[in-house]
């Protein structure tokens, strides 16, 4: 039951030895002295493990952190944790960045950063976005990633700022047992830290964790901790130099679904005939505990409350308002398990894929989708035309391993055709304007009567959770007149086709004669 | 004809109009046409364009109302054997021609495998690539399954169209589009093409009416050039669908028929002979007949007459010659005598060598509907292989039926080779379609060009009736002088007292009857055939439409969650389904070619699951598939199907004794079902009609139950079905089941639909020794 922790430890362990020459003997005592302790049942006394690092930044010495608060939510799958930091400049040149720090474990897992500042005081408090970039730092020690916030007014000598920190971990809840039956609900470990990993020194900090349920397996105690309801407190620990680190082990059970969509293909076709298209392609899984042994179907009917609570059969999609022509349908056919609620804010989609998803289950599918064209197109000053639309999921708490999203200009085509190749005018490109990163690139499609092919803009994205559904722009230039190429073409064929006709009953009838 | 008959009603328009003379120079025939006067239609463009104008909303019709299916529920495949067809065309679209014609299908007939390219009949296939193919040139960005799925009705539309120049061919332009008209809507064609239906028929109907027209077109022109398109039709018809066998054996008959009717004749001649090389040779080229047409004892019948046409030619060739009228007949005799003779002996030498194959079962059971009951239960077990109920004749045909054989009294009153042709057609697709439920299909065209003969030369004496009197009396009011009125008083002399009127009635009485048909096959279409068998529908209490969608949650969560080369066994029936929407190998499918190894399926159903785990492991089995329909009161599912698997499998295996299972000759599933039932592997399985009675519940016995009856009913006895009966009361058949303590040693409950109409069950691997 340990190995997997304890190996992974061991790996952090050794990586350290190996980066810090001098010290190395004392942290092999150090890594030594905690697996045994692990291995005796998780009943670790306080414990620090202090990653020295000689060569300090100065900008790392600068800032001192004088309270942090972290609250992580462990109630989805999608562990969503609040920091609020207190920092204060100790040194006498003003800092402009603050740094956060994450282990690599968790910063694959890392779906989002986002930073604000609290200005004023108290009663009239408001938040200021901050910008949150990846960032290195020459010394990172067992190949920490580091996020830097820039502030907004770079913080002079002893002078105080709170920041809120928002980060969102994906696939960071590790089923265990891996597998279960369907009677059994889904237990799971999350791992972290009871000290938070920061390359400045933390005066004072505590954690809490928020657990879907009362029922907690097992903690690791890093006194003082405290359980209480669905509360697990680690802290208030006192001053812990940079780099401080005390893993711990949470055993707690979490029965939300485990929605993880693998791969999104989301198709934004335009046509300035007054419709977007909107098609999205899914490929779902359920992430948790794997199922194991047998589905009986007469458990699951009579028995809901405690048959496969861990599994899901419903995902509800929010569109749109003013969306229309929905279709929701699989490689073999319709599917005739959703509902649409429409009202003029939002609509909402309940689906309902055709077998309910236990651990390890797959389903794909196809949502699509018509919305009117003047919702989400619109002229910029400059001429251009840009199109204003949704990035992300529509489907509410789950998680999309790769995220693509197509957006087609239809009739536009040719008139990009021309621009990109024969007057390769930067200026007439489609360009998209995402706020955070994503992959793009040009592709071209052939759609209904498309002689030229229409240009496709690709956005690529991994790891996108729901607060990714912000709007983002595409801008292109677009002529008019080329609207019409596709209608003039259909009846310029139909007029030679009754042309045709009429000279061949003409000739027709002065045969017989 | 009917051109010609319209004219006295628009004789005052035609004669306004000025009809451009021939000789008139160009440039005074284009300012004619620009002229508005000429916009007025002279009485043939007036009739042309009406013709033209029907046809087109015949085809249309035809079209439209075969879409049914896709309003009701969606654009699907329909039942079992369209999902093979379109799983191979998704082949053939995706990996183009050759490989599709060395495909060898390692998913079905585990672990036999089929050679795809071989074993199919590729018309269908083909066409549609060609459809979907032509299509993307053009930019029209269509799905596969979309033109799969229309097809069907395409193809009707087409043989409409046919069926309008068959008539005009062997009758006239009227009867051709009344013709049009009864066979766009037919049920007894519908039930075959509807869209979703992507089956051989859809086209094979198209392809057997055209290779019939065009025969019969090149009978009466004589012409090389419509033997060659005949021959091409025929090799259409033959890559589509086996029942070509029906023109290579029906064309000889006719030709036989000629022959001896004294109607023999150059152009007969030419035809049969252009017709049969050609087609013999381009049907060559289909792998699946091969030499058949030159080995097999079924189309020995179009080489006799080959040959007898040859002997013909020579006779007359020597009478030509010979002048002595005796001597010429002496001679007939030994040539006769010498001809048959060496036919014969020819025939029987290469039968008795086994170069010429004997005549094969399905054949057999056409000429004799009770061969396959007793010697071929495969072929008995499908429902459409039942001989024909004279209620599915009248749900198929309604007043075609009555108007049948007044067609046949019009046929042989104007006596043709054309006529003789569709009555020979009629006649002998009647017969089959009495054999079998499906060869309705193979009628329904020479039904409706025969009753259309009969509705069109009625309507049309009916009418003629009318117009002779209404022109007499025009004319009469017109010219209101002594002569006219003599004139008409002497026509009207002529005819029987009360005929004008008994016109109108009878006219009334045809429009009211057909008015009744097209009403009928409306409601026929929308009710009874436009179902895909896949998604089940029923009305809920509420009046509500209740969708049952078991089919295709079973079939997607076979391919989403079990490994990708995992064995699915199931009934036949299935199989083409499993492979197609599943994804996922299976052991026997709906491309019934070796018997034994669904008789062992059939007796791994039939046994107890020690035996059935045996069969299992040794077929490497992974997963069993069984349809129950205990839940929601669906009948055709693997109970009721389950006798037929006992006939099959003990038909190769003679343990499986079919008295074991049934009780004083009864098939039941409740307490008083047989003990060996009681403890059979399966418990209920789908596809025949049939109906078991179950009265008597007897006491309780406890039994080991054979395999089938433990898939179907495990856990279903802690199941309430239905307010106010005990659990575990079985809907389709009616009855409290008699076990209902049923525990699986070898297998495990996988997965059951939310319906419980498909089961699946994991095979468990073999118990470890220690």
């Amino acid at each position: 039951m340990l190995s997997p922790v304890l190996h992974r430890h061991c790996h952090l362990f050794l990586v350290t030895g190996r980066s810090e020459d001098s010290r190395g003997l004392g942290s092999f005592q150090d890594m030594a002295r905690s697996i045994s302790m692990e291995a005796a049942g998780l009943t670790l006394p306080f414990l620090i493990l202090t990653f020295l690092t000689i060569s300090a930044a100065s900008s790392t010495n600068q800032i001192q952190i004088l309270n942090a608060e972290r609250r992580i939510d462990l109630s989805s799958h999608i562990v969503k944790v609040f920091l609020t930091l207190k920092v204060e400049n100790v040194m006498t040149a003003p800092a402009s960045e603050i740094v956060l720090a994450f282990p690599p474990a968790q910063a694959d897992h890392l779906a989002l950063v986002k930073a604000q500042a609290a200005i004023g005081k108290k009663k009239k408090k408001s938040y200021v976005h901050l910008d949150v970039n990846p960032t290195e730092l020459p010394d990172a020690p067992n190949g920490t990633k580091y996020f830097s916030i820039s502030l907004l007014n770079p913080l002079s000598s002893g002078e105080t700022a709170t920041l809120e920190v928002l980060y969102i971990l994906t696939h960071s809840l590790e089923p265990f047992p891996a597998e279960i039956s369907q009677s059994e609900s889904q237990l799971v470990y999350f791992r972290d830290s009871a000290l938070i990993l920061s390359p400045y020194h933390v005066k004072q900090q505590t954690t809490f964790l928020k657990t879907p349920s009362t029922k907690v397996e097992s903690f690791t105690r890093v006194e003082p901790t405290k359980f209480a309801g669905r509360e697990l407190k680690y802290g208030p620990y006192e001053d812990h130099p940079p780099y401080s680190f005390s893993p711990v082990i949470v055993h707690l059970e979490n029965n939300s679904p485990f929605a993880v969509v693998e791969e999104l293909l989301r198709e934004v076709e335009i046509s300035h005939w007054g419709n977007i298209q909107i098609t999205e392609h899914y490929k779902l899984v359920h992430a948790g505990a794997q199922h194991k042994g047998v589905f009986s179907r007469v458990e699951y009917q009579s028995r809901p409350s405690f048959s496969g609570t861990s599994s899901f059969k419903h995902l509800l999609a929010s569109l749109p308002p003013r969306v229309h022509s929905v279709y929701y349908r699989d490689d073999i056919g319709n599917i005739s398990s959703s509902h649409l609620r429409s009202d003029y804010r939002k609509s909402e989609l309940e689906i309902e894929p055709r077998y309910p998803l236990f651990g390890g289950w797959k389903a794909t599918f196809v949502i699509g989708y018509g919305l009117p064209l003047e919702d989400f197109l619109f002229e910029s000053p400059d001429g251009k035309r840009y199109l204003n639309f949704s990035f992300g999921c529509p489907l509410a708490e789950t998680v999309v391993d790769k995220l693509t999203i197509k957006v087609g200009l239809l009739l536009l085509i040719i008139c990009f055709h021309d621009a990109v190749v024969v007057l390769p005018e930067g200026s007439k490109d489609p360009s998209a304007a995402v706020p955070f990163p994503v992959e793009q690139r040009l592709e071209t499609k052939y759609s209904y009567l498309d002689v030229v092919g229409r240009t496709v803009l690709v956005l690529e994205k991994k790891n996108a959770v729901p607060e990714h559904i912000t709007p983002f722009q595409v801008y292109y230039t677009f002529k008019p007149i080329f609207m019409l190429a596709e209608p003039l073409m259909l009846a310029s064929v139909f007029f030679l086709f009754f042309v045709a006709c009429l000279a061949y009953l003409h000739n027709d009838l002065s045969i017989r004669k | 004809m009917a051109v010609t008959k319209t004219e006295p009603i628009n004789g005052s328009t035609t004669k306004s109009s000025a009809p451009p003379l021939p000789s008139m120079p160009l440039k005074s025939d284009l300012l004619s046409i620009l002229s508005l006067k000429s916009l007025r239609l002279k009485t043939k463009q007036q009739e042309l364009l009406i013709r033209v104008s029907i046809l087109c909303l015949v085809y249309v019709l035809a079209f439209i109302t075969r879409l049914f299916s896709v309003l009701r529920y969606e654009s699907m495949i329909h039942e079992f054997d369209p999902y093979f067809n379109y799983r191979t065309t998704l082949f053939l679209t995706q990996k183009g021609f050759y490989e599709f014609w060395n495909w060898f299908d390692s998913e079905s007939w585990y672990p036999l495998g089929r050679i795809i390219g071989g074993t199919l009949y590729p018309g269908l296939m083909v066409t549609a690539a060609m459809m979907y193919w032509g299509l993307r040139f053009l930019r029209f960005a269509v799905h596969i399954r979309e033109v799969c799925v229309l097809t069907a009705p395409f193809f009707a539309s087409n043989t409409t169209l046919v069926a309008y120049f068959f008539g005009k061919e062997i009758w006239d332009t009227g009867a051709g589009l009344v013709a049009a008209v009864l066979i766009a809507i037919c049920p007894g064609y519908i039930s075959r093409s509807v869209a979703g239906s992507y089956d051989n028929e859809g086209v094979a109907i198209f392809a057997l009416l055209l290779t019939f027209y065009l025969f019969v077109k090149a009978v009466n022109t004589g012409s090389l050039a419509w033997g060659l398109a005949s021959a091409f039709g025929y090799f259409y018809m033959v890559s589509a669908w086996g029942g070509y066998v029906f023109i290579i054996n029906l064309i000889p008959l006719y030709v036989l028929a000629l022959l001896i009717t004294g109607r023999y004749s150059m152009r007969l001649y030419v035809a049969y002979n252009c017709m049969y090389v050609l087609g013999m040779l381009l049907a060559m080229q289909i792998r699946f007949v091969g030499f058949q047409h030159v080995q097999s004892g079924e189309h020995m019948a179009a080489m006799g007459v080959f040959f007898l046409m040859q002997v013909f030619y020579f006779l007359d060739w020597v009478k030509h010659l010979l002048n002595d009228k005796k001597l010429f007949e002496a001679f007939l005799r030994i040539t006769v005598t010498c001809a048959v003779g060496v036919g014969s002996i020819a025939l029987g030498v290469g039968t008795a060598s086994g170069y010429i194959s004997p005549w094969s079962g399905r054949f057999y059971s056409l000429l004799d509907p009770t061969y396959a009951k007793d010697h071929i239960p495969i072929i008995a077990s499908v429902s459409e292989h039942q001989p024909t109920a004279w209620s599915s004749f009248m749900f198929d045909f309604h007043i075609l039926l009555f108007l049948f054989p007044a067609g046949l009294y019009f046929c042989f009153k104007r006596l043709s080779d054309a006529t003789i042709f569709i009555v020979m057609y009629g006649l002998t697709s009647m017969y089959f379609a009495g054999v079998m439920v499906r060869l309705i299909l193979v009628a329904t065209p020479a039904v409706c060009l025969i009753s259309a003969i009969a509705v069109s030369a009625t309507i049309k004496n009916l009418t003629m009736l009318l117009r002779t009197k209404s022109k007499v009396s025009q004319t009469g009011s017109t010219k209101g002088t002594g002569g006219g009125k003599t004139s008409s008083k002497a026509m009207l002399d002529q005819s029987q007292p009360f005929q004008r009127n008994g016109a109108i009635a009878l006219l009334f009485g045809a429009f009211y009857l057909l008015s009744r048909y097209a009403i009928h096959c409306t409601w026929v279409t929308s009710e009874a055939y436009s179902s895909p068998s896949i998604v089940l529908a029923a009305r809920g209490a509420h009046g509500n439409r209740v969708i049952f969608d078991d089919y295709r949650e079973a079939y997607y969560w076979l391919r989403q969650n079990t490994p990708p080369d995992a064995k699915v066994m199931s009934w036949w029936d299935y199989g083409y389904q499993i492979t197609a929407m599943g994804n996922r190998t299976v052991i026997v499918d709906n491309n019934t070619w070796n018997n034994t190894h669904i008789a062992t399926v059939g007796r791994a159903m039939s046994s107890y699951e020690d035996e059935a785990y045996e069969i299992m492991r040794s077929l490497d089995v992974d997963y069993v598939l069984v349809v129950f329909g205990g839940v929601t009161g669906y009948s055709s599912d693997d109970i009721n199907k389950f006798l037929w698997m006992v006939r099959i499998g003990g038909g190769v295996f003679p343990v499986i004794k079919e008295p074991d299972y049934l009780v004083n000759g009864e098939y039941r599933v409740d307490k008083g079902a047989a003990p060996k039932m009681l403890n059979c592997l399966m418990i209920w399985n789908s596809d025949l009609v049939t109906s078991y009675p179950h009265q008597n519940h007897n006491d309780l016995r406890t039994y080991k139950s054979i395999w089938m009856y433990k898939l179907s009913y495990y856990r279903f006895g802690e199941l309430m079905t239905e307010y106010g009966k005990p659990p575990g009361y079985d809907r389709a058949r009616g009855v409290e089941i008699g076990n209902k303590d049923i525990k699986l040693e070898h297998l495990e409950e996988a997965f059951t639909t939310s319906n419980w109409i498909v089961r699946i069950y994991k095979v468990k691997p073999p118990n470890n020794r220690w």
